[in-house]
C-alpha cells in the first residue's frame, strides 16, 4: 500500500522523520530542509543514492548516520550508475522471488557540483536509459564543501574561490548551465524546479515525481549561508527571492515538451530586480561598484529575456 | 547446498571457444541478477555473447548498457548492495576509467566478478595485450586471477562467485585474460551443465544489504579516527582468500576433475632454473621448458595464476632452492627499480638467507609477441647472468633500441 | 572511538539508522530562539507550523498533548540559525544572543 504524501501540518507532523537531528550541515543551510520536504512526499519503502557532497558528508561522519533510510554514497560522480543498479536489481531480484517488498522507489540526490558537472554523463545515461530513478539536485550555487568554487550551476557575476571577483573580473562570467531543460530535453517524463520555501509545491512535484514511471528530475534551490555569505536566518526567504527575481522559476516539464508554469512564478506579476536578490548576499557585493554597472545591466537583461522564453513555453502571455 | 558430484561426461558439452566466449557462457550460467558493462576491445565479445543470451531470454538477469565504465562499475555496486550476483568486464582504458570506482567496490565489500581482457594502456592508443592495466590496479583491493586457457577462464568465472561471496572474503575478483591471445583465440572448452554450475554456487546471501526493512548506511565518511580500521578489515578479508580459495577448488575439481591452485608448478622438483610468469605466456614457457629439458637443461615454469593475495610463503617454498628465477612479465613501472611481478617477487624472497638470483625481463608491451624463442633468449642470458654472479634489476626484451 | 577493526561493521556501515542524534549541535549556537505563546498559531489553534516545516535541524517540537498545543526547542541540536524566527508569520519568535 502506498501512503500518501503530506502536505497539510498535521499530517506532516505525522509522517516518519527521514534525516534526524545531530548531522553537521551549516547553520541556515537549506539542504536538510530539502530532505525533509522530500520525505514528506515519500510513498513507501525507499532507497537512497547519494553523491559526494556537503550533505552526504555532513549527515554520514562516521560513525553517526542522520539518515533513517537505507543509504548508499560511493563516490562523486556516480549516484545516478549507482541508483541504475539498485533499481535493476531490486527489480530481477523481485522476479526470482529475492525480495519481497512490492515496490521500493529509489532516489539520486547530488548536489550542484555532482549534477551539472562531474556527474553529468551518468545522469543522461541513466535518463536515456529510462530506469524508474527520482534524481533530484539539491543546488547551492557552487561546490560548498570543498570550498565554495564555481560549478555549472553557478549563477553569472557570483564570487567563488575559483571565480574570484577581481579588478577585471565581475566573478562568474558565463551563463548557469540550463540543467532542468538539458535533462528534458532527453524526453524525460517528468522535470520540476522547486524551493524550500515554496514547501507544498515542493513536495506535490516530489511525490508527481515518484510517481511517474521512468525517470524524474527534480531541482531544488538550497540557499547556501556560508558559500553565499548571506545571513543564516534568510534561507527561506532567498528561496522564495530567487524566484520572484526570475533566477530560478517554478515549472514543471512533461515528457520533455509539455511546459507549465507553476503557482508561485505564475502569479507574478513581474520580476522583482536582480539588485534586491543580489544585495542579500556577500557573493555578489562588488557587482554594486560603478565598474560592473553594465555587466549587472547585461545580466539582468538576460534574465529577463530567459522569463520571457520560459513564460512563451509554458504559454503564458 | 547439496553434496558436489562429479559430472559425468554425457552431461558435458564440448565447444570451440574464444575466451570471451567461454567467459560468457561461464557468466550465463552462473544466474546473474544484473551485468552492468560498457564495450571495449578486446573485451567487448563477452558482452555481446551475453547480450545476445539476454535478448534470447537464455539468462534471467537485468542487462545495464551503462555509458561509461566508470559507471559501470558503479552500477554493479549499487546492485551488489542490495544483494544481487553481479559481473562487469573491461580492458585496458576502460579499466583507467573505472579507477576510481575500483577502490569503491572493494572497500565496500562488493563481491563482484569483473573479467577482464588484458590489454596495454593509452598512448598511443594500442588495442593488444600486456598487462599494465590489471597490475595497475593491484593495489584496488581485488582478488586479481590470471588464467592462461579459455577452459581455465570458464572454469576459474564460476569459481570467482564462490569465493567472491563467501562471507569470510566479500571481495571483488578480476578474473584475467591476454587480450586477443586468449580472449580471440579458439579452445576446446568443457562445459559443465547449467544446473551444475546453479547447484555449485547456490544463490548470493548477502552479509548485509540495503534494505527499507533494516535501514542501513551504506559508504559513510570515515575519517582519521575509523578509516585505517576498514582497511585492516579488508587485508585480513584477503588473508582469508587461500583458505576459501583451496575450498572452492577442492569442491569444483570434485565437479570436474580440474583444479588450477594459486600457481602451476610445472617441471619444477628439480629445476635449477625457475620461469616464473602468468597468463599465457605461461603456456609458451612450458612448451619452451620441455624442448629446454630435452636438452638437458634443468629448468621449470612457476605459473602464476592468484597475484592478489600474492602466496607469498608458498612461492617461496617452491623457487627458494632454485640459482634462479626468471620472470617474464608485460608491464613496466616507469622509474621503478623493476617491475611489478619481480617487485613482488624480490619481496618475498628477501628474508632467505640465500636467495635465488632474480631476473626481470619486460616483455610483450603493446603485445608485442613472445614466442618461445624470448624465452630461450632469457633463459641463455639468465645462466651468463649466473656465470657472472650479477644480473641487472631488469630489462627489456623484444625492444628496438 | 577505541574500537578494533574485529569490532565495527564491515566496511564503514553505520547499522544504527539515526544515530546521529547522538551527536549535540547545539554547542555551536550562537543566538538561540526565544518563543513568545501569545501570538503563536501553533499554540493558539494547531495550525501555521512554518517553523516546524523549516527548521533544518528538527529542533522545533510541535506537541499535542490533551487537546492543547504546545510548543517547544529542543535546544540540544539547534544551531540557532535563525530560519524559524524570519520565518514566523506572527513574530512569535526572536534571536537573543547566548
Amino acid at each position: 500500500m502506498t501512503e500518501p504524501a503530506a502536505l497539510k501540518l498535521k499530517d506532516m507532523l505525522k509522517k516518519p522523520e527521514i534525516l534526524t537531528s545531530g548531522h553537521r550541515m551549516c547553520a541556515g543551510c537549506a539542504a536538510p530542509t530539502i530532505v525533509k520536504l522530500m520525505g514528506m512526499a515519500l510513498r513507501g519503502p525507499t532507497i537512497v543514492c547519494e553523491v559526494t557532497g556537503c550533505l552526504e558528508v555532513a549527515t554520514t561522519i562516521y560513525p553517526y548516520t542522520a539518515w533513517k533510510l537505507p543509504w548508499i554514497h560511493v563516490a562523486f560522480e556516480n549516484a545516478a550508475a549507482v541508483a541504475s543498479g539498485v533499481i535493476e536489481a531490486v527489480d530481477v531480484m523481485r522476479e526470482k522471488g529475492r525480495w519481497s517488498k512490492e515496490h521500493v522507489d529509489v532516489i539520486a540526490i547530488g548536489g550542484d557540483g555532482g549534477t551539472f558537472d562531474i556527474g553529468f554523463g551518468a545522469i543522461s545515461g541513466m535518463l536515456e536509459r529510462g530506469h524508474d530513478i527520482v534524481y533530484m539536485c539539491y543546488d547551492n550555487g557552487a561546490y560548498q564543501n570543498t570550498g565554495i568554487q564555481r560549478s555549472g550551476g553557478t549563477f553569472p557575476g557570483q564570487e567563488t574561490t575559483t571565480s574570484w571577483a577581481g579588478k577585471v573580473s565581475p566573478g562568474k562570467e558565463q551563463r548557469k548551465k540550463p540543467l532542468a531543460e538539458i535533462v528534458a530535453a532527453h524526453r524525460t517524463p517528468y522535470v520540476a524546479t522547486v524551493n524550500p520555501y515554496h514547501h507544498r509545491d515542493f513536495i506535490t512535484k516530489f511525490r508527481k515525481a515518484l510517481e511517474v514511471e521512468g525517470p524524474a528530475f527534480i531541482h531544488a534551490f538550497s540557499p547556501c549561508p556560508r558559500g553565499w555569505r548571506s545571513q543564516t536566518g534568510k534561507s527561506m526567504e532567498l528561496a522564495k527571492l530567487a524566484m520572484e527575481v526570475g533566477l530560478h522559476p517554478l515549472y514543471e516539464i512533461f515528457n520533455g515538451t509539455e511546459y507549465k508554469m507553476s503557482g508561485p512564478s505564475r502569479r507574478l506579476k513581474e520580476l522583482r530586480p536582480l539588485d534586491d536578490y543580489w544585495k542579500t548576499q556577500g557573493q555578489f557585493k562588488h557587482l554594486f561598484k560603478p565598474e560592473w554597472a553594465d555587466f549587472k545591466k547585461s545580466l539582468q537583461e538576460q534574465v529577463n529575456d530567459d522569463w520571457e522564453i520560459l513564460k512563451k513555453k509554458c504559454g503564458i502571455e | 547446498m547439496t553434496a558436489v558430484k562429479r559430472i559425468p561426461k554425457d552431461q558435458i558439452a564440448i565447444e570451440g571457444l574464444t575466451g570471451d566466449a567461454a567467459i560468457a557462457h561461464a557468466l550465463k550460467q552462473c544466474d546473474l541478477d544484473v551485468l552492468a558493462a560498457y564495450p571495449i576491445t578486446p573485451q567487448t565479445i563477452i558482452v555481446e555473447d551475453y547480450q545476445k543470451f539476454a535478448a534470447n531470454g537464455e539468462v534471467h538477469c537485468r542487462v545495464i548498457p551503462v555509458e561509461s565504465e566508470h559507471s559501470a562499475m558503479s552500477a554493479c555496486i549499487g546492485a551488489s548492495a542490495v544483494g544481487a550476483r553481479v559481473a562487469t568486464a573491461s580492458a585496458s582504458a576502460g579499466l583507467a576509467l573505472m579507477w576510481e570506482i575500483l577502490y569503491c567496490a572493494a572497500s565496500m565489500r562488493m563481491p563482484i566478478i569483473f573479467t577482464v581482457a588484458n590489454r596495454a594502456l593509452s598512448g598511443p592508443i594500442n588495442i593488444h595485450n600486456d598487462w599494465s592495466d590489471t597490475y595497475g590496479a593491484r593495489d584496488s583491493g581485488f582478488i586479481q586471477i590470471y588464467t592462461q586457457s579459455c577452459q581455465e577462464a570458464y572454469d576459474t568465472t564460476i569459481m570467482a562467485f564462490k569465493i567472491a561471496e563467501d562471507h569470510k572474503v566479500l571481495l571483488p575478483i578480476m578474473v584475467c585474460i591476454d587480450g586477443f591471445i586468449l580472449s580471440h583465440n579458439v579452445e576446446r572448452v568443457e562445459m559443465l551443465p547449467t544446473k551444475a554450475v546453479e547447484n555449485f554456487l547456490g544463490v548470493r546471501e548477502p552479509f548485509i544489504k540495503l534494505d527499507p526493512d533494516n535501514p542501513i548506511t551504506m559508504g559513510p565518511l570515515a575519517l582519521t579516527d575509523y578509516y585505517f580500521e576498514f582497511k585492516e578489515q579488508q587485508e585480513r578479508a584477503m588473508e582469508a582468500v587461500p583458505e576459501v580459495f583451496a575450498q572452492v577448488e577442492t569442491d569444483f575439481e570434485k565437479m570436474t576433475g580440474r583444479r588450477y591452485g594459486m600457481f602451476e608448478e610445472y617441471r619444477t622438483d628439480d629445476a635449477e632454473i625457475i620461469i616464473f610468469t602468468h597468463s599465457t605466456p605461461g603456456g609458451t614457457a612450458k612448451a619452451t621448458v620441455d624442448v629446454l629439458r630435452e636438452k638437458g637443461e634443468k629448468v621449470g615454469v612457476l605459473r602464476l595464476r592468484m597475484f592478489r593475495p600474492f602466496p607469498t610463503k608458498e612461492i617461496v617454498e617452491v623457487v627458494k632452492n632454485a640459482k634462479a628465477v626468471i620472470v617474464f612479465e608485460k608491464c613496466r613501472s616507469f622509474g621503478a627499480p623493476s617491475n611489478p611481478l619481480a617487485l613482488e617477487l624480490r619481496t618475498a624472497l628477501y628474508d632467505l638467507e640465500k636467495r635465488p638470483m632474480v631476473v626481470d625481463f619486460v616483455i610483450g608491451l603493446g603485445g608485442r609477441d613472445c614466442p618461445p624463442t624470448t624465452i630461450v633468449e632469457g633463459y641463455e642470458k639468465t645462466k651468463e647472468y649466473l656465470k657472472k654472479g650479477k644480473a641487472p634489476l631488469y630489462e627489456t626484451m623484444g625492444v628496438r633500441k | 572511538m577505541s574500537e578494533k577493526y574485529n569490532e565495527i561493521p564491515m566496511a564503514g556501515n553505520i547499522i544504527e539508522p539515526g544515530n546521529a542524534t547522538k551527536y549535540k549541535t547545539g554547542g555551536w549556537r550562537a543566538q538561540r530562539p526565544i518563543h513568545t505563546d501569545e501570538t503563536c498559531l501553533w499554540v493558539k489553534n494547531g495550525t501555521c507550523g512554518l517553523c516546524w516545516i523549516y527548521c533544518p535541524d528538527n529542533s522545533v517540537k510541535l506537541i499535542e498533548k490533551d487537546g492543547k498545543y504546545i510548543y517547544e526547542f529542543d535546544l540540544e541540536y539547534c544551531k540557532g540559525c535563525g530560519i524559524c524566527a524570519n520565518q514566523c508569520p506572527t513574530d512569535s519568535i526572536r534571536m537573543e544572543n547566548e
